[in-house]
């Protein structure tokens, strides 16, 4: 056994196996979970990591009407720039999305988990020169939290009614117990900034690896090496340049032609074709953010369960994650949570395609003529030409689906949490209280598909403050019953994160956070010469 | 954007040709008829009229200017209702998917969305006479600023282009008149018929592939910058200002080819030939005062096409220009930024149609004293 483990570890170190395959190899081979999470750290830590050069990475998804303000980071490309120059009081571990220490050291819940207690990291400096102090912190979280907020981070802190400093700590009042908020504090908008960024929001002063140097909203930022970074384990390219690339072939060029390292979204339509180019690398890693059918559970004619049913059983997922995703991603089972969740309930069955049950289903809910389903190419990639594969695998179910093309344009304000059935997408969240609180609470701003059952939002505040986490993970358990089973979520498919590098781009990290490395792809990677 | 191609422009026909002549002359009558009325209450009617037959360029572009003045307060007035028409305000569309009520109330009473909407115009019209743009609501930069840049950047591109293009343009039509009808001519004509047929985003990717991955010699992507010396961004626009220059080569080589054509074997170019007068004479005198009004004509429309149509080229090529970054703030109705944008854009064709008139009647005296 140790010599297969010892040649898994070095196919690692030479880069020559991602981190989804040395798991499944590992797994095949009988090596726990967990024992081959921390070999595989250990071995791609293991390849020294090379500093110096310059870094360019071609981004899909910044726009001309980007801000540099944390609490306006709305885009894929200002997400990336933002951990660049900036630090949050908390990360996430990548391979098991567990809260680990940043610019906050430790720190420690009260016994009902409703007050936090964090050790502010000393000796931290801004790049500016200032140094990082309690009252940064406090104001920080205040401007994204107080009433003049137009901050997107607004809708995580809602639980937090009380921010104060304690001598040197962070205090934090919730309205009520969370066992997870120190993940809440991940969240990409709450960078820390200098006096909160009150004062200069859009500024780019932070403590992070690398220091702004310009920056032009839509076309391109730049970054030198912060020499007092207070970490060592991060920044190890001199400098950075982030181009902004929304045409998705004009990434695949430049990445072929050698003039950047790392671009993102890789069309999972032309992936096959670069993953043949010799000097590219095609980096897909297992996420949380998932493709969705949703329907509005109080409006007719979703209202009767029977056809929601009926709905989700003539879901063809398998063809939808081969012909949407091009094979890279995973089939859903109409609760939003996948494995890569804590706490994540084991052994609820697959829900499969099955036009008898469907027929069934359809038959029992006395609905009659078709079902009027929006869709939009903006929903997620591919969303227009998954509605009609819907269509397909319905109408053999005997259900009717009219598919009605919305535009792109004003789609998220129009169609999605205002029209009874669309298709959406999500991007994960860091827990699974985050997650349904988010999208599945009957008071959610965001609960798109309606679903509104006091006994179900009286689980998850029970769960969200439960400490012991058998107990939790039962509660969860029923509450992923009860969306799958009752609720309004079709939902086909998990997608991966696909992204590409150069080959001479080492020391990805595949995150399950969010795409590109948690976004800290440029301040993790380095370049071998 | 792309509407304001080259492709809509008239198609080098006769009947256009003479359309194409008989347009300047049209307009300025129309226009002298409106300003007239528009003056007689300002200044004396007598005086206009005297100084419209002594100085009859100098009123006819006075005419022009005040026109100009008057549609470009139509194009805000339009831009402004068109982006109110549209589904989702700034505070909806700017946040999408991640807006929250309390967060769109904020960015509401922040912006000022609240008020009415005459209120509103009325105050971006105030600051805009006064030559202040404001700021984007979205990144909150000074509209002019930014506007500088990008604005900067499409006219370098558009210049170059431009440069290239049109004395191109124009040899090689005059090299298939010479050679009409033979192999020289057909094989210019069937050539850039096919590049214009190919939509320019299809011709960006070709180049690409070739030049840039494959040969690896052309600069990709084209992104130009501040910091960036002169010499650096020319090798950067290589690849766009040729897929520029393929784009609107045909159009203006056709046009320049019809014309001299149709002149040549029009009837007073007959009788000169019958007069005895030498075939420069004939040129110089009586042929191209008469085919360089449509000529003047296309390539304003190209150029104008160059500056403000080039949206797709600049997303194939990652340029940023002008294109894309209005259509970014279409996309999260970014109301002064599309304003600023609407206006430089109206501006510009205006201007090139004018110049283009005003060269095509300088040219042609007939033109000049319209009956």
């Amino acid at each position: 056994m140790s010599d297969y483990k010892n040649f898994l570890t070095s196919q690692v170190t030479l880069g020559k196996m991602n981190r989804r395959e040395f798991m499944g190899r590992a797994a095949a081979f009988g090596i726990a979970a967990t024992a081959a999470g921390t070999l595989f750290s250990e071995s791609a830590m293991a390849q020294e990591p090379k500093r110096g050069g310059h870094l360019k990475l071609g981004l899909e998804g910044g726009s001309a009407t980007d801000s540099n303000d944390p609490a306006k980071f709305l885009s894929q490309v200002m997400f990336c720039i933002g951990r660049c120059w900036g630090d949050m009081l908390v990360e996430s571990e990548p391979l098991t999305g567990k809260p680990v220490p940043a610019l906050a050291e430790s720190w420690e819940p009260s016994a009902d988990a409703a007050t936090w207690t964090f050790n502010i990291r000393k000796g931290v400096k801004f790049h500016d020169g200032k140094e990082l102090t309690i009252d940064d912190v406090v104001k920080t979280l205040q401007r994204h939290t107080d009433e003049k907020s137009e901050s997107g981070a607004l809708g995580v802190m809602k639980s937090i009614k009380g921010i104060k400093a304690d001598g040197d700590k962070l205090v934090l009042v919730l309205t009520e117990g969370n066992a997870d908020l120190p993940l809440l504090l991940t969240d990409y908008h709450l960078v820390i900034q200098p006096g909160g960024g009150y004062d200069n929001p859009t500024a780019g002063i932070g403590t992070g690896p690398y220091k702004l140097s310009s920056f032009e909203p839509g076309v391109r930022a730049t970054f030198e090496k912060n020499a007092d970074d207070w970490r060592t384990d991060r920044g190890f390219v001199d400098s950075i340049e982030i181009i902004n690339m929304n045409d998705a072939t004009a990434r695949i060029a430049a990445l072929s032609s050698g003039q950047v390292h790392y671009i993102n979204r890789v069309d999972p339509k032309t992936v096959n074709l670069l993953k043949k180019a010799p000097n590219v690398e095609i980096l897909s890693t297992s996420g949380r953010g998932h493709y969705v059918f949703i329907m509005h559970c109080n409006t007719a004619p979703f209202d009767n369960n029977d056809l929601r049913l009926a709905l989700k059983y003539a879901m063809d997922r398998e063809t939808m994650v081969q012909k949407i995703l091009g094979g890279y991603g995973k089939v859903g089972n109409d609760f939003p949570i996948n494995s890569t969740y804590a706490l994540f309930p084991e052994g609820i069955e697959q829900r499969a395609y099955d036009p008898d049950k469907a027929a069934f289903h359809y038959k029992k809910s006395g609905h009659s003529g078709s079902v009027l389903l929006r869709t939009s190419d903006v929903a997620f990639p591919g969303a227009v030409d998954a509605a009609v594969l819907y269509q397909e695998s319905a109408k053999k179910a005997g259900i009717e689906i009219e598919v009605k093309r919305e535009p792109g344009d004003g789609y998220w304000s129009n169609v999605w949490n205002v029209q009874p059935f669309s298709t959406s997408y999500w991007g994960g969240r860091p827990t699974q209280d985050q997650m349904y609180s988010t999208a599945y609470l009957s008071t959610a701003d965001w609960n798109d598909t309606r679903f509104l059952r006091p006994d179900f939002d009286k689980i998850l505040l029970e769960a969200r403050s439960e400490l012991d986490e058998n107990k939790r993970k039962d509660m969860y358990r029923t509450m992923a019953m009860m969306v799958r089973d009752e609720g309004g979520l079709i939902l086909p498919m998990f997608n991966d994160f696909v992204n590409a590098c150069g080959k001479n781009v080492k020391g990805y990290v595949h995150d399950i956070g969010n795409d590109m490395s948690n976004g800290y792809v440029a301040t993790r990677v380095w370049l071998d010469a | 954007m792309a509407a304001l191609g080259p492709e809509n422009g008239p198609a080098p026909t006769s009947e256009t040709l003479a359309a194409g002549t008989t347009q300047p002359q049209a307009a300025a009558v129309a226009g002298s008829g409106v300003i007239a009325t528009m003056n007689t209450g300002l200044v004396d009617a007598g005086f206009w009229r005297r100084f419209v037959r002594r100085r009859p360029m100098a009123a006819l572009i006075l005419q022009r200017l005040g026109l100009s003045v008057g549609l470009l307060f139509a194009v805000s007035l339009m831009i402004f209702g068109g982006v109110e028409a549209l589904p989702g305000d700034f505070a909806t569309t700017y946040l999408g998917q991640s807006a929250t009520p309390q967060a769109v109330e904020n960015i509401r009473k922040d912006l000022g969305l609240d008020r009415p909407v005459t209120e509103r115009y009325f105050s971006w019209l105030g600051h805009a006479l006064q030559g202040d743009f404001g700021t984007s609501w979205a990144s909150r930069n000074s509209v002019s600023e930014q506007i500088g840049k990008r604005l900067g950047n499409s006219l370098f591109l558009a210049f170059f282009a431009a440069l290239i293009s049109v004395p191109l343009a124009i040899c090689l039509g005059m090299l298939a008149v010479q050679f009409r009808n033979r192999l020289p001519d057909k094989i210019i004509n069937v050539v850039s018929l096919a590049a214009i047929s190919l939509p320019e985003f299809f011709v960006g990717y070709i180049l690409i592939v070739f030049f840039a991955v494959k040969w690896g010699v052309a600069t990709f992507p084209a992104t130009v910058y501040d910091s960036m010396g002169f010499m650096e961004r020319l090798s950067a626009i290589a690849l766009p200002v040729a897929t520029l220059v393929l784009v609107v080569l045909a159009h203006m080589m056709r046009m320049t080819r019809a014309a001299i054509l149709n002149v040549m074997s029009s009837a007073y170019v007959e009788t000169a030939e019958l007069k005895g007068l030498g075939a420069f004479r004939i040129i110089a005198r009586h042929a191209a005062p008469n085919a360089v009004a449509p000529v003047i004509n296309v390539v304003a429309l190209n150029l104008a096409y160059l500056v403000v149509g080039v949206v797709v080229v600049e997303v194939v090529f990652v340029y940023p220009g002008m294109g894309q970054y209005m259509v970014d703030a279409v996309t999260v109705r970014d109301m002064p930024v599309v304003q600023a944008c609407g206006l430089i854009f109206a501006a510009f064709y205006i201007f090139l149609n004018m110049a283009a008139d005003i060269l095509a009647i300088m040219a042609n005296p007939r033109l000049r004293h319209p009956r």
